[in-house]
């Protein structure tokens, strides 16, 4: 991390002029700080997926299988049959550049191959190649070229720096889906082995352990009473989440990564305390599972087969526990994952119950047929039938931005009830500029596995388009932190702003309720969950 | 100077030498591209963009993956933007007819601009939306405005789309805007090829050349219609179009040159489309990220070649871990 840029430097970098040689004679230039390391040879074995072996992107021979070009073709082939949405958009795209610059990280980068049309174009060229006849005859001219050695690096270059944020494929007037071309990409770039690490490990660990960070059944308890002492020590309570509990109403998955580290631990604790406080209240039965103790799928990273194997284990796990529906955490991608592909890969989910609150009554219709209700639904949901008790002010030394998250955002819909949610638990909430948020949200510039360390130019380049936004409102209305429903999301942004907006924190949603949260039995409260004094409180917190 | 554009010129320009002078040369000619040609091109066009649709239509759809461009439809005190995320056929229907006939997603372009201390803003930006829309609408109505050359009696609905698009009386005989204006989109629609370096940077052969032969279908167009020594015999021009469409085709006296070049790059038009990029025509139909339902979660979707996948077990996981489950106090299934 030494050897990164300085926010200075990296500003004086940006430069948008297209090379003078066209971009299929521009050859590919590996750099570091700007992509991920090779995959651990061991973690594409516990999967048992091909062409496991120790190669390194930085040297000249990637050790590919003798007949690699035909590999490819063929996976291409195959996968023309099996989506449509891929042999559309490999065929439609009048290159009208609506979606050059909506790219985050075109914006921070300024290379033209990372303006999505180009992203596409890299696939695209082969494609026309191999399976046209105007590619054949006319070759360069008609846009197409081999398979070359040179050609698959460069794919997996770009491909790793794209995050399937989907924003693009907003403004497209067809309708195209750079994610769908990346998803689509790795997926052949995994038939020669060529995943990233950040990646291939956590999905072994996720298959093993049953979640990314491979963290076994006692460990993962352990973390969770660690924050039970945390939580004692703040509200004087003693919580006792449940574990693997048959019987139980409702079973809640959320990503390992907000059990494991900070500011993710604090929605944690705000999940136990939520819990704690709805079983008090009304009874309510919720269990947390060892085995499918992930939210979060980076096999949806990898290829659709592994994103389908690991996902198994929430619909498997909610039978054998016998629970009546399914409640998943704050995250973007798992939840992508669960809106449009959990029921189609793994339903019918037909021992579940169609998912209704017992608290309030209300039916989720939304949810009908996967039987699994967002958090934040479920959160707002209860604050509308006012089954929560909330003291605001506990959050009044925090003013509050919201980060859509691009899965949520784009692949979901769900705006309103996260705002609903921060606007009864938070006094200050100012959104950032419009183009910004929603629908239009800017990615945090380290999704679909690209958040390790050896990237870090990449992300912070990614991520300026959202750090500028945020530094907006932070300016003008002087807000200090930045909420948001993503587990990754809170890995990733507090380096993001620490490096372009240190001046704003991180937080999760769920981590502001349980600040307002007024729980039954509670000592006075002098700090919020991250043992910072609370507004007023600030001596007898000292104490 | 660059490839792209110079070689589709060139071949454009061809087209134009070799139709004028041989159609000039011998009445053979005439009849090649006044009959042969064009019936060729039109076959090419049904049977090329028929075999398209039926190839794309063939591959599957596994998954639902719309785009979601507004509020989901969840609690029902939260108000669904229903045509930017459309949980229901109608709300699809919707955003499918406001995608193809107004541009829907084009509309919402904006322009990045990053400042000298790196700022970055993103400005509405509607120019190519416009010419967009104006060189389809135009297309269209000039298209539909032909069919008086294919029918007879000419139906009343089409004498009124021509009297409304050739409003502006200017000059004898009546100026049609739609054609106008096709030339001017396009003209624009290749301009910002050449002059933003990012889109130039994007542009292939297979963008210039539909550019160049709509320019040069409208430019001929638009010729023969109303430069005095270029002006053809439109009864004539009516004859051969009928006679194409009677099967009982003909070569009358009164058409030649620029009506041959005319028609010929409309039938290299028609040729080409199936093959190339101009197939977006039907792709959009197709979109999955547009034309789904994203009532994902409440209505399941099939997936036609779902496989069953190896997964790894609970009783695999707790014969993995269970004396350490046993020890932590997690409740096991064998003991």
């Amino acid at each position: 991390m030494s050897d990164l840029l300085t926010p200075e430097e990296m500003k004086a970098n940006l430069d948008y002029h297209t090379p003078h040689s066209g971009w299929m004679n521009t050859p590919v230039n590996i750099r570091k700080g700007m992509y991920c390391y090779a995959s651990n040879p061991k973690s594409v074995e516990t999967l048992g997926l091909p062409n496991a072996r120790k190669w390194n992107p930085m040297e000249e021979d990637w050790e590919l299988p003798e007949n690699w070009q035909q590999i490819l073709h063929e996976g291409f082939k195959e996968r023309l049959e099996r989506f449509r949405s891929i042999k559309v958009f490999m065929d439609i795209c009048v290159r009208c550049g609506a979606c050059s610059d909506k790219c985050h990280f075109f914006i921070g980068t300024g290379d033209p191959k990372n303006m999505p049309v180009l992203r596409a174009e890299l696939l695209r060229s082969v494609y026309r190649n191999d399976f046209t006849r105007f590619g054949k005859i006319f070759g360069k001219l008609a846009g197409a070229r081999p398979m070359t050695a040179n050609v698959l690096k460069e794919w997996w270059y770009y491909l790793f720096q794209c995050t399937e944020c989907r924003r693009c494929s907003l403004f497209c007037p067809y309708g195209i889906d750079t994610a769908e071309i990346t998803i689509f990409g790795r997926e052949l770039l995994n038939l020669l082995g060529l995943n990233i690490d950040w990646i291939a490990t956590p999905v072994a660990n996720c298959y093993r352990t049953g979640n990314h960070l491979g963290i076994q059944p006692h460990a993962y308890k352990d973390m969770l009473d660690f924050f039970v002492d945390d939580i004692e020590d703040i509200t004087g309570l003693r919580l006792e989440p449940n574990f693997n509990k048959k019987g139980a109403d409702i079973l809640f998955i959320t990503p390992s990564g907000d059990v494991f580290a900070d500011p993710g631990t604090y929605t944690c604790m705000g999940y136990m305390m939520l819990f704690h406080y709805l079983k008090e209240k009304y009874g309510l039965d919720v269990t947390w599972s060892t085995y499918a103790s992930e939210g979060g799928n980076f096999g949806f990273f990898t290829a659709h087969e592994v994103m389908k194997r690991l996902n198994a284990k929430m619909y498997a796990e909610a039978k054998r526990l016998g629970v009546k529906w399914i409640l998943g955490g704050e995250c973007g991608h798992m939840w992508r994952v669960i809106h449009q592909y959990m029921d189609t890969m793994n339903g019918p989910a037909d021992f579940l119950e169609e998912p209704v609150s017992p608290i309030t009554g209300t039916k989720f219709e939304n949810a009908k047929s996967t039987k699994m209700v967002h958090i934040t639904e479920f959160t707002a949901d209860l604050i509308k039938h006012n089954k929560l008790e909330l003291d605001p002010s506990r959050n009044d030394h925090l003013k509050v931005t919201f980060h859509d998250s691009c899965n949520p955002s784009r692949g979901m819909g769900m705006f309103e009830e996260p705002r609903y949610v921060i606007k009864n638990v938070c006094n200050h909430f100012y959104d950032m500029p419009r183009n910004t948020i929603k629908e239009q949200t800017f990615c945090c510039g380290s999704g679909s596995g690209l958040n390790a360390g050896e990237d870090m130019e990449l992300r912070m380049m990614g991520g300026l388009p959202r750090a500028n936004a945020v530094r907006h409102v932070h300016e003008k209305h002087g807000v200090n932190i930045l909420a948001n429903v993503c587990a990754v999301d809170r890995a990733a942004l507090p380096a993001l702003m620490e490096y372009w907006v240190p001046e704003v924190d991180v937080t999760g949603t769920t981590e502001l309720v349980a600040n307002a949260l007024l729980m039954p039995g509670e000592k006075k409260r002098t700090t919020d969950l991250r043992s910072e004094p609370l507004p007023g409180m600030e001596e007898e917190a000292d104490e | 100077m660059n490839v792209h554009y110079i070689f589709p010129f060139l071949v454009v320009c061809v087209m134009f030498l070799i139709s004028y002078f041989l159609s000039e040369a011998a009445t053979g000619f005439k009849y090649l591209f006044g009959v042969v040609i064009p019936y060729l091109a039109i076959l090419t066009f049904v049977a090329g963009v028929t075999y398209r649709m039926m190839n794309w239509a063939k591959s599957a759809v596994p998954f639902r993956i719309p785009t979601t461009a507004g509020q989901q439809k969840s609690l029902p005190w939260i108000k669904p933007n229903q045509f930017d995320n459309p949980s229901s056929k109608f709300g699809v229907l919707v955003r499918m007819l406001l995608e193809i006939l107004v541009f829907r997603s084009l509309f919402r372009n904006t322009k990045f601009r990053m400042s000298e201390d790196a700022q970055s803003s993103y400005e509405m930006e509607k120019w190519l939306w416009l010419g967009a829309l104006v060189f389809h609408w135009a297309f269209l109505v000039t298209l539909v405005r032909h069919l008086r050359f294919f029918t007879e009696p000419v139906p009343q609905a089409l004498m009124l789309l021509e009297s409304l698009d050739g409003f502006m009386q200017v000059m004898l005989p009546g100026l049609m805007l739609s054609g106008v204006a096709l030339l001017a989109a396009a003209t624009y629609l290749f301009l910002r090829r050449i002059f933003l370096p990012q889109v130039k940077y994007i542009s292939l052969s297979s963008d210039y050349f539909p550019l160049f032969l709509i320019i040069g279908i409208a430019a001929s167009g638009i010729l023969m219609r109303y430069v005095p020594d270029l002006k053809i015999d439109v009864t004539a021009a009516k004859e051969l179009s009928m006679g194409l469409v009677t099967l009982r085709p003909t070569i009358p006296e009164g058409v030649d040159g620029i009506f041959f070049v005319h028609v010929f790059m409309v039938s290299a038009l028609l040729a080409y489309f199936p093959f190339s990029k101009l197939m977006h025509l039907g792709g959009i139909f197709l979109s999955p990220t547009r034309n789904t339902t994203t009532n994902t979660r409440e209505a399941r979707h099939v997936n036609p070649w779902n496989y069953p996948v190896k997964v790894h077990t609970y009783d695999e996981y707790e014969d993995d871990f269970r004396e350490k489950m046993i020890e932590a106090g997690l409740p096991v299934e064998k003991e």
